[in-house]
C-alpha cells in the first residue's frame, strides 16, 4: 500500500528530522513548514517522452514542478534526494476516461432525466452544468490503487445522460479535493445512448443524435443573440436564460473539448462526419473498432481516446447464441486499434473505460503492445499525447522543467509485468508505494467477493505487483 | 498463428468487398445472351446489355461485346431490372421509431444507417438494389427518410441514391395513436389517441411549421434590408424538414390503411399545399383508387396480407390491381427484410389476384417503385442511359422457381450466387478458428483465476515485511548549504 508520505511516513520524516537537527540543518527543513516541496531524483534512468531517454541523470522538483532535468543539473540544498541507481522515471500516467473520485450512480439514471420528455424542448437527461470538480470523491480507494501504479492523471468523466455534466482532469493527490483539480470544466462529453424506452424522447439513436443536434444549435442561438440583446436591451426582446445554453455557450466559447462516442467503424464514421457539421472540437471516444477506419481517421484530423476494455463475449450471455463472424472479429481484431492508429498518424490516448483496476488496465494495454503497439508509442499515448488532447501539454505529460511534476519511479519498463513502481510523485508531492502484504487466508477473499465496494479495496492494494 | 488469422480476416475483408468486374477495359461489363425484360420496351430474346461506367449503354439482340469488355454469360438466364423496395427498414443502427414524441420529425434515418446490415446483402441475394428507408409507424408525422442503393460494403455515405429526394414518414390510424401497445401504467399516455387526433397533431405541426417558416423569411427580409441588430429566430430540427414539405423538397410517404383517414390527408395536404407523394400500405386504396390518383399519390401496398390488425380487416390480394387499374402509380413493397428477398413473387400475385399482365406484374417493384421514389429517369428499367442495376434469374422471375444468380448495382456485381456458395467453407473455417482461439484465451484465464492449482508456496514469499526497494530518501547531502 502506498501513502501519503505526510501520514504514513512520520517515523521517517523524523528520522531525517533529528539528523538534521544533529548535522545543523534545521533551518531548511522547517522553512517549509510541513511536507516538504523539493526533491531530487538522483542517477536515475530518465524517460522524458518529449526527448531522448537520459540513461543516467537527475530530476528536480520544486514547489510542484519540475525544476531541471538533466545529467549536469544542480541539486537544491533542501532537496530531498532519491538515489535513482537501478530506477526509471517516467511522466506520471494519464486516464483519459474514467469515473474514478465519482460516485456511482445504481443505474446511471440520477441526473437530469425527467422520463416521458415530449421533445427536445424538455432537454431530457441534460446536465451539463455539473461539473466532475465539483463532486469529487478523494476518499474514493481507486485513486490511491490508480497512484500505486503509476496513473497520476485521469480525465473524469461524469455519466448518466445525454449531456451528463462537464469532465475535469484531475491530478491523483492532494489535500482537500479542490487540489486534485488541474481544469475543472476540460470537456463536455456527449452520450448517443436512449434514454426512454418507446414512451419518451428521445427513445432511439436517431432521436438521440437530433436531440443533441437542436441542443447544438440553441446553444449557438444563444451564443449570437446574446450579446445582441446586452448591446440593446432597449430595443430588442430579451433572450430567455437557459441554463444548458448557458454553460454550454461559455464551454464551446472556451473551446472545450467535445467527447463524442464511437466505438466501432459505423459510429466512428458518422460521429467524423457530425463533428463536421456541428463544427465543435471533437474528441472521439471508444473508438476500439479504429483497426477499420485509421485512415479516415487521421483525414479528418480528430483524436480518439481508446477504451482499453476491450470487447468480450457477454459474460452473462446465453452460451448457444450464435457468434456472428462480425462480433468475433471485432472481439479478436480490436486490441490492434492502437497499433493501427499510431500507424496511421491519428494522435489517440487511452483510457481505462470500465475497467475495475490497474491490473486490468495493463493486462489489456498489453493485448494493444501484442498487436502491434510499440511500447514507446503506448507511453506516449498514456501520457503526452494524452496531454495534448486535453489541451494541457504545456505542464502535463513530459518531463521537462515547468511542467507539474507528476512522476513515476520504477525499477524497470513501465509495461512489464514484474516491474515495481517504487515512487510516485503528483504534484510534486511524494508518495512511497509499498508492497502489500499478502493476504492471510485463502478464506478472506472470499469475504471481499461477497460485496463489491470490499472487492474494489482489495483491487486497491494491487498496484504494486502488476 | 497470429499473423496467420489476421491475414486470413484481411483476405476475407477483401473477399467481402463488392465484387470488382475484373476488366482490362475498366467500366465496360457485357452481359449476353440473356431474355432482357427491359419493363419499358417488351422482352428480348438472346438480348445483351452493355454498360460502361455504370450505365447502360446498349440494350439489344445484336451486340457484340467491346474488346476487354468484362464479360457475363447469362445463357438461359433472366436480366430484370433492379427490384426496388419502396418500404423497407433495413440498415438502420438502432430503433426505426422515434416514439416519444407525436412529431418526430426530428429524427433522420441518414444519421444512423448502417452499412453493415447483413439484411444489406441479403435483400441483395433477392434481386433488390434500391430501398426507400423508412422511419417507423409511431407518429403521425413520423422522422425523414432516405433513397439508398444497396452498395453492400461501402461506407454508409455512399449508400445514398445520389439525386433522390429525402422523404418524411407519416403515420394514420392505429400505430400513431398507440391503439396495439397502450401506454404502461405509470405512464402519461401519447396524444393523440384518436384518429381526430391524428389529423389534429398533423394539422398543427403544419400551422407551427408555416409560422415557423415566416419569421425566418421575415428575418431575412429584414437582414437584406440591412436592419442591425436582428436576433435571428431560433433553428428547430422538427420543423426545418416540414418547411421542406410544403416547399416540396422532401416527399411525404404515409402508413395508412383506412379509406377515410387516405381521404383525410389528402384534405389536410391540399390545406398547407403540399401533395403526399405515397400512401404506404393503402389497405383500403381500392376504394378511393380514382381520389388517390386525382391527387397524383401513388400507392404502395402489401400483395396479399391482411386482417392482422382491426383495421386491416377490409384489405383484399386485388388492392394492387385495382388501383393500378383506376390509375394510380402502384408498386408492391416489403416491409420486411424477410419478405424482401421475395418482391418478385409478391409482385407476381397480382398477375392470379387481379390478373395484371406480367410486365405490369413485374412494374410494381421496378418502374412504378422508382417513379413514386422521382428516380425514374435513373432507375426502374433497362434502358439506355440508366443505372445498370440488374438482377440476373436463372428462370423467369415471376415464377417461384426463379433463383437470383447476380444482383449488379451500378455496374458492378454485389452478389454472385456461385461465389457466395464458394465462399460459405472459408467464412465457416475463419469462424471456427476465431471460435477456438476465444475458446482457447477464456480456458487460460479461469486457470489463471483458480487459485488451487498454484503452488502453495507463492503466499509465503509475499509475506515479507514491506521495503522499500529502491533508493531510499535522505537528506540532501548537496553541498554545504548553511
Amino acid at each position: 500500500m502506498k501513502r501519503r508520505l505526510r501520514r504514513r511516513s512520520i517515523p521517517v520524516v523524523l528520522v531525517a528530522f533529528c539528523a538534521a537537527l544533529l548535522i545543523g540543518w534545521a533551518y531548511t527543513a522547517r522553512g517549509e513548514g510541513g511536507e516538504p516541496r523539493y526533491f531530487a531524483v538522483k542517477g536515475a534512468r530518465i524517460v522524458p517522452v518529449s526527448g531522448p531517454v537520459i540513461a543516467i541523470g537527475t530530476v528536480v522538483i520544486a514547489k510542484g514542478l519540475i525544476q531541471a532535468v538533466g545529467t549536469n543539473v544542480t541539486i537544491p540544498a533542501e532537496a530531498w534526494v532519491i538515489d535513482g541507481a537501478g530506477l526509471t522515471v517516467y511522466p506520471g500516467l494519464i486516464d483519459a476516461g474514467t469515473n474514478i473520485g465519482l460516485a456511482q450512480d445504481d443505474d446511471g439514471k440520477k441526473p437530469g432525466r425527467p422520463s416521458g420528455a415530449a421533445g427536445p424542448e424538455d432537454r431530457p437527461a441534460t446536465t451539463p452544468w455539473r461539473v466532475a470538480a465539483d463532486e469529487l470523491k478523494t476518499d474514493d480507494k481507486r485513486i490511491e490503487s490508480w497512484r500505486n501504479a503509476g496513473f497520476t492523471t485521469a480525465l473524469v468523466v461524469p455519466e448518466g445522460g445525454i449531456f451528463p455534466g462537464q469532465a475535469t482532469v484531475i491530478d491523483l493527490g492532494g489535500e482537500r479535493a479542490g487540489d486534485y483539480v488541474v481544469r475543472p470544466r476540460a470537456s463536455v462529453p456527449v452520450s448517443f445512448k436512449p434514454v426512454d424506452g418507446f414512451f419518451g424522447f428521445p427513445d432511439s439513436l436517431m432521436g438521440t443524435i437530433a436531440y443533441v443536434r437542436q441542443v447544438l444549435d440553441d446553444t449557438a442561438w444563444y451564443t449570437q443573440a446574446e450579446p445582441i440583446y446586452q448591446a440593446n436591451p432597449t430595443i430588442t426582446e430579451r433572450v430567455p436564460y437557459d441554463r444548458t445554453e448557458h454553460v454550454l455557450s461559455r464551454a464551446l466559447q472556451n473551446n472545450e473539448i467535445v467527447l463524442l462516442p464511437a466505438n466501432n467503424t459505423i459510429q466512428i464514421v458518422r460521429a467524423i462526419r457530425l463533428a463536421d457539421e456541428w463544427k465543435v472540437r471533437a474528441v472521439l471516444y471508444g473508438g476500439q473498432q479504429g483497426y477499420e477506419v485509421a485512415a479516415a481517421l487521421a483525414a479528418s484530423k480528430i483524436p480518439v481516446l481508446v477504451n482499453l476494455k476491450w470487447p468480450e463475449r457477454a459474460k452473462d450471455g446465453d452460451p448457444e447464441a450464435e457468434q456472428t463472424l462480425r462480433e468475433l472479429r471485432f472481439r479478436d481484431l480490436a486490441p490492434g486499434t492502437p497499433a493501427a492508429l499510431a500507424k496511421a498518424g491519428v494522435k489517440f490516448a487511452l483510457y481505462s473505460g470500465g475497467l475495475d483496476g490497474p491490473k486490468d488496465i495493463f493486462k489489456n494495454l498489453k493485448r494493444a503492445t501484442d498487436a502491434g503497439l510499440a511500447p514507446d508509442a503506448a507511453l506516449r499515448a498514456m501520457t503526452l499525447d494524452a496531454a495534448d488532447i486535453l489541451g494541457l501539454s504545456d505542464r502535463l505529460g513530459s518531463i521537462a522543467p515547468g511542467k507539474i511534476a507528476n512522476l513515476v519511479v520504477t525499477d524497470g519498463d513501465i509495461f512489464n509485468e514484474k516491474t515495481k513502481v517504487k515512487h510516485v510523485f503528483v504534484d510534486g508531492r511524494w508518495f512511497e508505494v509499498h508492497e502489500e502484504a499478502a493476504p492471510e487466508k485463502p478464506g478472506e477473499k472470499k469475504l471481499e467477493d461477497d460485496d463489491g465496494a470490499g472487492s474494489r479495496q482489495a483491487q486497491g492494494g494491487e498496484g504494486v505487483g502488476r | 498463428m497470429k499473423p496467420t488469422i489476421f491475414r486470413t480476416a484481411v483476405l476475407l475483408f477483401a473477399a467481402c468487398m463488392p465484387l470488382a468486374t475484373h476488366a482490362q477495359n475498366p467500366g465496360t461489363v457485357f452481359i449476353q445472351n440473356a431474355t432482357v425484360l427491359t419493363v419499358t420496351h417488351g422482352n428480348i430474346e438472346h438480348g445483351s446489355i452493355l454498360i460502361r461506367d455504370g450505365k447502360i449503354a446498349a440494350v439489344g439482340a445484336d451486340l457484340k461485346a467491346p474488346e476487354g469488355a468484362a464479360i457475363i454469360d447469362a445463357t438461359g438466364q433472366y436480366v430484370m431490372p433492379g427490384i426496388i423496395d419502396c418500404h423497407s427498414h433495413i440498415a438502420v443502427d438502432g430503433s426505426v421509431n422515434e416514439a416519444g414524441p407525436a412529431v418526430s420529425s426530428m429524427a433522420n434515418i441518414a444519421d444512423v444507417l448502417n452499412p453493415d446490415d447483413i439484411n444489406i446483402y441479403r435483400d441483395l441475394a433477392g434481386g433488390v438494389t434500391t430501398a426507400n428507408i423508412l422511419h417507423g409507424s409511431a407518429n403521425p408525422i413520423g422522422g425523414q427518410t432516405i433513397v439508398i442503393k444497396l452498395r453492400w460494403g461501402k461506407p454508409a455515405s455512399e449508400l445514398p441514391f445520389q439525386g433522390a429526394l429525402p422523404g418524411i414518414k407519416f403515420a394514420l390510424g392505429e400505430n400513431p395513436k398507440h391503439s396495439n401497445f397502450p401506454t404502461p401504467p405509470g405512464l402519461q399516455p401519447r396524444y393523440p389517441a384518436t384518429r381526430l387526433g391524428v389529423e389534429e397533431v398533423i394539422r398543427q405541426a403544419f400551422i407551427e411549421a408555416r409560422e415557423y417558416k415566416k419569421q425566418w423569411d421575415d428575418y431575412n427580409q429584414r437582414k437584406a434590408a440591412g436592419e442591425q441588430n436582428l436576433i435571428p429566430p431560433r433553428r428547430n430540427v422538427q420543423l426545418d424538414p416540414l418547411v421542406e414539405v410544403m416547399e416540396g423538397k422532401r416527399y411525404v410517404h404515409a402508413h395508412c390503411y383506412r379509406a377515410d383517414e387516405i381521404l383525410m390527408l389528402i384534405r389536410v395536404a391540399n390545406e398547407f399545399g403540399f401533395k403526399v407523394r405515397t400512401f404506404q400500405h393503402v389497405l383500403e386504396g381500392y376504394k378511393i383508387a380514382d381520389e388517390i390518383a386525382a391527387a397524383g399519390a401513388g400507392g404502395s401496398t402489401f400483395s396479399d396480407w391482411w386482417a392482422y390488425k382491426m383495421e386491416a380487416f377490409d384489405a383484399i390480394p386485388y388492392n394492387a390491381a385495382l388501383m393500378a387499374e383506376r390509375g394510380v402509380i402502384v408498386s408492391v413493397n416489403s416491409d420486411d427484410a424477410q419478405e424482401a428477398r421475395q418482391l418478385n413473387q409478391e409482385a407476381a400475385k397480382s398477375m392470379k389476384n387481379g390478373g395484371l399482365s406480367a410486365n405490369d406484374a413485374l412494374k410494381l417493384i421496378t418502374l412504378n417503385p422508382a417513379i413514386q421514389l422521382g428516380i425514374d429517369a435513373r432507375a426502374g428499367s433497362i434502358d439506355v442511359g440508366k443505372d445498370a442495376d440488374l438482377a440476373i434469374y436463372n428462370r423467369d422471375p415471376l415464377s417461384v422457381y426463379a433463383v437470383v444468380q447476380k444482383t449488379l448495382i451500378d455496374g458492378q456485381v454485389y452478389f454472385d450466387r456461385q461465389r457466395d456458395i464458394a465462399e460459405r467453407a472459408t467464412l465457416a473455417a475463419e469462424k471456427q478458428v476465431l471460435l477456438d482461439k476465444e475458446k482457447k484465451a477464456a480456458e487460460a484465464k479461469k486457470a489463471e483465476e483458480n487459485p488451487e492449482k498454484k503452488p502453495e508456496t507463492k503466499p509465503d514469499k509475499k509475506k515479507k515485511p514491506p521495503q522499500d526497494g529502491g533508493g531510499a530518501v535522505a537528506r540532501g547531502v548537496a553541498g554545504g548549504a548553511l
